[in-house]
């Protein structure tokens, strides 16, 4: 593709990952003001557990630096390291996803769901949100791997491959802010 | 954006780690009470400046922000979106710890007076 297209398509993607920043600075900000409407429920030290978000902090950070690794097999067109690495973040976000959603339906099974009260509904809000980016990134890795499979490495499937790495960094960037506002300064 | 190299990922993963840890364990040890060194606001402070350490690092050598050719749009477009975001984080807190001086009972409000100037009855 045309690298002036191929530019102009990345600077548009930009825009639109910083304004998911202002989503998510929204969600942030609700989380901040209703922390502390617990309504005699739970609050964050009474159900987070450090090691357990800690694992998938470490599983994430992993994920965003293998896709750095398929970046540089993808600009050296090598469709088998590409697969592997983008494969191996693939599981990773998965398992990610996974330990998130059974860390939401332990709180649901306790009875700490987001209708208990303003603090759980924020929770929930805003890490579901991301989580639901997660799995929208999981749903396009798998797409843009089986175009690769049937298509090879082509031009307009690398500056898709290159948007794609963009957003799941940008996942990480959001991580960074909810494990340390969320889990870290909730326990202390 | 620019490209990055194996040795700038690897960097920025490694000392991403780190980071996390380092976060990590000032916050385990402040729950294990171990250590009396550092009071909550300090604490606080801390996390901040790690979690604002690794937005920098990861926006450095994963996203190359910074490093795109002349007019820097990306960095213009995230300067832009950072102010914004500054407006509507510390904004709503502001008003809405207003609004709940505002409207508070006045029990409510001579306790949070007396909070407020270390009166202890």
């Amino acid at each position: 593709m045309n690298p002036v297209v191929t530019s102009k398509l990345t600077f548009g993607f930009w825009v639109y990952l910083m304004t998911d920043c202002v989503l998510f600075a929204s969600l942030f900000a609700v989380y901040a003001v209703l922390l502390h409407n617990t309504s005699g429920g739970p609050a964050g030290h009474d159900i987070f557990s450090l090691p357990f978000v800690l694992t998938e902090t470490m599983i994430l950070l992993t994920s965003s630096y293998t896709t750095g690794l398929a970046m540089l097999s993808v600009h050296r067109l090598d469709t088998r390291k590409v697969f592997t690495w983008f494969g191996i973040t693939f599981l990773l976000g998965a398992a990610f996803l996974t330990m998130e959603l059974s860390e939401f339906t332990k709180f649901a099974s306790e009875g700490t769901n987001w209708q208990r009260s303003g603090f759980l509904s924020a929770f929930f809000t805003l890490v579901g949100t991301h989580g639901l980016h997660i799995a929208m990134g999981l749903v396009w890795m798998a797409t843009l791997g089986g175009l690769m499979w049937r298509r090879g490495l082509t031009p307009s499937l690398v500056s898709r491959l290159t948007l794609l790495s963009l957003f799941w960094h940008f996942l990480d960037l959001i991580w960074i802010f909810i494990f340390t506002i969320v889990y870290l300064m909730g326990v202390i | 954006m620019g490209q990055g190299s194996f040795i700038s990922y690897t960097t920025g993963y490694i000392v991403s780690v780190w980071l996390t840890l380092g976060a990590y364990l000032a916050v385990r040890y402040q729950v294990l009470s171990l250590n009396t060194l550092f009071t909550h606001t300090w604490l606080v402070a801390l996390l901040v400046g790690l979690a604002l350490a690794q937005f920098g690092v990861q926006l450095v050598f994963f996203l190359h922000l910074g490093k795109e050719s002349r007019p820097r749009w990306n960095s213009i477009v995230f300067s832009f979106m950072a102010m914004v975001v500054v407006i509507i984080v510390f904004g709503s807190l502001w008003i809405m710890a207003n609004l709940d001086y505002h409207t508070m009972s006045p029990g409510d409000l001579n306790r949070h007076i007396m909070h407020e100037e270390g009166i202890s009855k």
